[in-house]
C-alpha cells in the first residue's frame, strides 16, 4: 500500500504520545508535580517523554561530573591543602590558574598560596588540575550555576571564593574522599610504624598538610581569616620550621 | 663506516631505489621515515605509483617547518588492494619562496590539503585548480604555521607560561595587547589605501578565467549563498552555489569560520595537555579523537596499554561510534524536512550513552578520558550493569523503532535514491573515507585494514553498499550501529580485571623521544589520522589532524552537480560534517 512506511512512522510517534500519559500515571509523585526533585538518571528512564523540566527537576549528577575547580580546606582546622607547588598552573591546558606564593615576614617562600585566581571564562573543565595536585588540594567542583551578569570581577574566582571545606567534598564525591582517606590512614600508620630513632635525617623540602604539631584552636571551618589568625599561622609556621632545623622528627 | 661512505651508502641507495629505474632522479633519500622526492620528478612518480604500484589512496598531505627548509609529507595506502603506507617527502629549501608541483591531477583528494598547506605554511603549488585560502579569509596576511609567525596574545612558545606561578597577578589577556582584542595587523598597513579582496566565483558562473567573456555573462546563471548562518548546514559552512533555474551547475565550499587554530596551540601546549584539546575537534565524537591522538604519542612513546584498558577504550570507541551515528542519521532527516522528530529520538539514546561518559570520565561531551598507556580512571560501580543493559535491552528495540520510523519511509525513500552518486574509483581518488567510502562500494575499514588497540579480536563486518548514493550512506550508519552492537557485546563480556595504567607514578610531564609518528583510526565520520612530530622536549615540534569531514568535502562538487538545489542540503547532510573537525 502506498504510504505504508509513512503510516509506520506515525504509529510509532503515536506510541510515545500514549507511552506519556501512561507512564506519569504509574509515577508517584508525578514528575510534573512540581518543587525541586532530584532526578537520578541511574534509574531506568521514562517511557515516554524524556525531558528533564529544569529547573524545577534537577539531574542528580554523577560523582565525577567536573566544573570549575575548588580548593579544598581541612574542615576541622581551617588549614588549606593548597601548599602553591603551582603543578596545577603547569599542567592546566588554557593556562587559566594564576598561583601567587606566599611570602613570611622576612620575604622567603613559603608554602602556602597569597593569591589564587581561576578564571573561569577560559577554564575547559578538563579537570588536569586534580588529577596531578599532589596533595589532594584541588578538586573539581559540581556547582554549575555560576552565571554573572559581568565578567570581572565575578567569573575570575579568587582564593576565597575557590575554598570549600573537606566536609562539602567529602559529600559531593565520597567515593573518591573515602579512597584518598583510606590511602591518608595507610601512610600514616606505615609512618607511625617505621622507627622514630632518625635524627639525622634531612627534613623534607615541603611540610605535607596531614601532621600539625600544634593544632590550633581555631572555630570549625571559618571562611575568612582575620589578620591576626594569619599572623598566627605563620608564627607557628615559623615555629615548626624552627623545630625541624632543631633536629626533631615532625 | 666513515662519513663519506655513509654518504655514498645512502646515495647509492638512493640512487639504485627500484622507483628510480622508471622515473629517474625520483627519489633522493631513503630515510625510515619515508623517501625523499624530488619536486620536479614527483607527479611523474606519483602517477607511476598509482597507476602501477597502486597506491590509489593519498590519505593525508601537511608540511613541516624544519630549520633548513620546508617538508612536505605525503601519506599514501592502496584502497582497492590493501598496501602500507607510502610516505613522500619534498624538501622545500627556498624558505622564501617555496613552490612544488601539486598532486591534484594524480589524486583529487589532495586538493583542500594542499589549499590547507598553502594558507598556513605558504607553499604554494603549481597546477592547482583552485590555489587560495582555505581556512583563513582571504585578506589574512602571513602563514600562521611557520615558526616565526607569533598570534597577537603571544606569551611564550611553550606552555607552561611562566607568568602563571609563582608570580601569578591575573591579567586579561586583552588588557597585553594593543588593541585590546585578538587582532594583529601587518606592518605598513593603511586602512585608507587597502581594497577588500574579492573572491571570484568565475569558475562556477562560468566565466572563463582566461579570456573573461567578455560581456557573453551567461545570465540564467545566479549565484546562491547558504551562507554559514543556515539551519541545515550543520554547523557553520557555507556553500556558493551556482544555479540555473533549480539545477546546480556549480558548488564552492567555503570553510574556516570555525577555525581554531588547533594546530598551533598543539605546538604550543605540552602532550598532556593537547588530550584536552582534541575533545573539541569532533564534538559529538570526542572519546574517538582523544584515541586517535593517544596511539599516536603511544607509537613515539614505545608504551604497552594493559589489557583492561584496551577494552575499556575499544567499548568508549565503539559508544562513541553509535552516537555519533544517530546524530548523523537524526540530522539527516532534519535536513530532509522531517524536522527535529528522528533528531530527538536518537539524542534521547545519545542522552543514556552521555550519561555513561559522565559517570566513567567525569564530562559527558569533552570526555578527555584516554591518557597515554590507558585510560585515566578505571569504570565506577555499577557501570558495566547499566552499558549491558543498553547495549542487549535498550538499544537494539531502538533500533528496531527507528528502521520502522525511517527507513521504510516513501518521502525518504524517493528523496534519497540516486542522489548524490560517487563511483568506487571517483571515492578513492578523492580520498574518501568512513561511512562515505563504504557507501560507494570500497569495504575499506581501518580497523581491517591496519587494526589498532585490539581490533583485530573482534568479530565484525565491515559495512559496505554498492549504490553509492544518499540512501547508501544512511543503509552503511544504520548497518554500522549494529556491529557497534556486535563489538560491544563482546568487550563486554571480555572485559578483565586488572590496572589500567601502565605501572609507574603518574606523570604531568611527558618524555616523548624525537621521531615523528602517524596513527589513524577508525572514526565514526571516516578516517581520522593524528601526525604528531616530536624532537625530544615537552610540546610537539608539529602536530597535525587529519580530518575525514574536511576531506570528505573534497567530492561535494561532484557529488551535487546535476541535482536540484535541494538535493545539495540532503547530499551535504549525508557526508555528515562537524566543523569543529573541518576547520580544527
Amino acid at each position: 500500500m502506498f504510504g505504508s512506511g509513512v503510516l509506520k512512522g506515525l504509529s510509532v510517534t503515536l506510541k510515545e504520545f500514549v507511552a506519556t500519559y501512561i507512564d506519569d500515571l504509574k509515577r508517584i509523585p508525578s514528575r510534573y508535580a512540581g518543587g525541586r526533585q532530584l532526578l537520578d538518571q541511574t534509574e531506568t528512564p521514562p517511557e515516554g517523554l524524556f525531558t528533564v523540566q529544569y529547573p524545577e527537576e534537577r539531574r542528580k549528577l554523577a560523582e565525577r561530573f567536573r566544573y570549575i575547580p575548588m580548593l579544598i580546606y581541612e574542615a576541622e582546622t581551617g588549614e588549606d591543602r593548597c601548599t602553591a607547588c603551582g603543578i596545577c598552573a603547569k599542567v592546566c591546558p588554557p593556562q587559566c590558574i594564576w598561583i601567587v606564593r606566599d611570602r613570611d615576614e622576612k620575604g622567603k617562600p613559603i608554602t602556602r598560596p597569597a593569591e589564587f585566581y581561576i578564571d573561569t571564562t577560559i577554564c575547559m573543565n578538563c579537570g588536569l588540575c586534580a588529577e596531578f595536585c599532589p596533595f589532594d588540594a584541588i578538586k573539581m567542583n559540581h556547582d554549575y550555576e555560576i552565571a554573572a551578569y559581568d565578567r570581572m570581577p565575578d567569573l575570575i574566582f579568587d582564593l576565597n571564593e575557590l575554598r570549600v571545606p573537606t566536609t562539602y567534598y567529602a559529600s559531593i564525591r565520597p567515593t573518591e574522599w573515602a579512597e584518598e582517606e583510606a590511602a591518608r590512614k595507610e601512610k600514616e600508620a606505615e609512618k607511625a610504624a617505621r622507627p622514630a630513632a632518625r635524627p639525622a635525617e634531612k627534613p623534607a623540602a615541603k611540610p605535607t598538610p596531614i601532621a600539625l604539631t600544634a593544632a590550633p584552636a581555631e572555630p570549625a571551618a571559618p571562611v575568612k581569616r582575620s589578620p591576626e589568625e594569619i599572623e598566627r599561622l605563620k608564627a607557628e609556621a615559623a615555629a615548626r620550621r624552627a623545630a625541624k632545623a632543631g633536629g626533631e622528627q615532625k | 663506516m666513515t662519513a663519506e661512505t655513509i654518504a655514498t651508502a645512502q646515495a647509492t641507495a638512493a640512487a639504485s631505489h627500484p622507483y628510480n629505474e622508471v622515473v629517474p632522479g625520483a627519489v633522493l633519500e631513503a630515510t625510515k621515515t619515508g623517501l625523499v622526492v624530488s619536486p620536479d620528478r614527483i607527479v611523474e612518480l606519483a602517477r607511476y605509483l598509482r597507476d602501477e604500484q597502486g597506491y590509489d589512496y593519498c590519505s593525508m598531505v601537511t608540511s613541516i617547518d624544519w630549520p633548513q627548509y620546508f617538508e612536505v609529507v605525503y601519506y599514501l595506502y592502496g584502497a582497492a588492494t590493501p598496501k602500507d603506507a607510502l610516505v613522500l617527502r619534498v624538501r622545500l629549501t627556498d624558505k622564501a619562496n617555496p613552490v612544488m608541483p601539486s598532486l591534484t591531477s594524480v589524486w583529487r583528494g589532495a586538493d583542500f590539503q594542499e589549499r590547507e598547506v598553502y594558507d598556513l605554511m605558504g607553499v604554494r603549488f603549481e597546477g592547482h585548480p583552485n590555489l587560495r585560502r582555505i581556512l583563513l579569509w582571504e585578506g589574512f596576511e602571513g602563514h600562521p604555521l611557520r615558526k616565526d609567525y607569533k598570534e597577537p596574545y603571544f606569551e611564550e612558545e611553550s606552555k607552561p607560561f611562566k607568568s602563571r606561578h609563582p608570580d601569578g597577578a591575573h591579567q586579561w589577556a586583552e588588557d597585553r595587547v594593543p588593541w585590546k582584542d585578538n587582532v594583529s595587523y601587518p606592518v605598513g598597513w593603511d586602512p585608507d589605501l587597502w581594497r577588500s579582496p574579492e573572491v571570484q566565483y568565475r569558475r562556477i558562473m562560468g566565466v572563463d578565467e582566461a579570456t573573461g567573456n567578455g560581456d557573453g555573462l551567461r545570465t540564467e546563471r545566479i549565484l546562491v549563498n547558504m551562507g554559514p548562518q543556515h539551519p541545515s548546514t550543520h554547523g557553520v559552512f557555507r556553500m556558493v552555489i551556482a544555479v540555473e533555474g533549480e539545477n546546480v551547475v556549480g558548488l564552492e565550499p567555503e570553510m574556516g569560520y570555525l577555525h581554531r587554530c588547533h594546530e598551533k596551540i598543539g605546538e604550543r601546549n605540552t602532550y598532556i595537555m593537547n588530550i584536552a584539546f582534541t575533545d573539541r575537534l569532533d564534538y559529538v565524537s570526542s572519546m574517538s579523537n582523544n584515541l586517535g591522538y593517544v596511539l599516536a604519542v603511544e607509537k613515539l612513546m614505545g608504551l604497552q596499554v594493559p589489557e583492561r584498558a584496551e577494552y575499556i577504550r575499544v567499548i568508549m570507541a565503539e559508544l562513541t561510534r553509535i552516537i555519533s551515528h544517530l546524530i548523523a542519521v537524526g540530522f539527516l532527516f532534519n535536513d530532509l524536512g522531517a524536522y527535529f522528530t528522528p533528531a530527538l529520538y536518537g539524542m534521547r539514546e545519545r542522552e543514556l550513552i552521555l550519561d555513561l561518559f559522565e559517570a566513567a570520565a567525569g564530562s559527558r561531551m569533552m570526555c578527555n578520558y584516554m591518557r597515554f598507556g590507558g585510560v585515566m580512571a578505571d569504570l565506577p560501580a555499577g557501570w558495566v550493569e547499566r552499558a549491558r543493559n543498553l547495549v542487549w535491552n535498550r538499544l537494539p528495540k531502538v533500533m528496531e523503532d527507528f528502521e520502522n520510523l525511517l527507513s521504510g519511509n516513501e518521502i525518504f525513500q524517493s528523496r534519497t535514491h540516486g542522489v548524490g552518486v560517487l563511483t568506487a574509483a571517483e571515492a578513492i581518488n578523492y580520498s574518501m573515507s568512513g561511512p562515505m567510502l563504504r557507501a560507494s562500494g570500497v569495504p575499506y575499514d581501518v580497523r581491517r585494514a591496519e587494526p589498532y588497540s585490539i581490533y583485530d579480536r573482534f568479530e565484525f563486518d565491515v559495512c559496505s553498499r554498492p549504490e553509492g548514493d544518499v540512501w547508501a550512506r544512511f543503509r552503511v550508519r544504520m548497518d554500522e550501529i549494529y556491529q557497534s552492537l556486535r563489538i560491544l557485546k563482546q568487550a563486554l563480556d571480555g572485559l578483565p580485571e586488572g590496572p589500567i595504567m601502565p605501572p609507574g607514578k603518574k606523570q604531568y610531564q611527558v618524555r616523548v623521544p624525537a621521531g615523528e609518528a602517524y596513527a589513524r583510526i577508525e572514526g565514526p565520520k571516516g578516517e581520522l589520522g593524528f601526525f604528531v612530530v616530536s624532537d625530544g622536549k615537552p610540546n610537539p615540534y608539529r602536530y597535525h589532524v587529519r580530518a575525514p569531514t574536511f576531506i570528505n568535502l573534497t567530492s561535494l562538487e561532484k557529488m551535487t552537480l546535476g541535482h536540484k538545489i535541494a538535493d545539495a542540503v540532503v547530499i551535504l547532510g549525508a557526508v555528515d560534517i562537524v566543523l569543529g573537525e573541518v576547520d580544527r
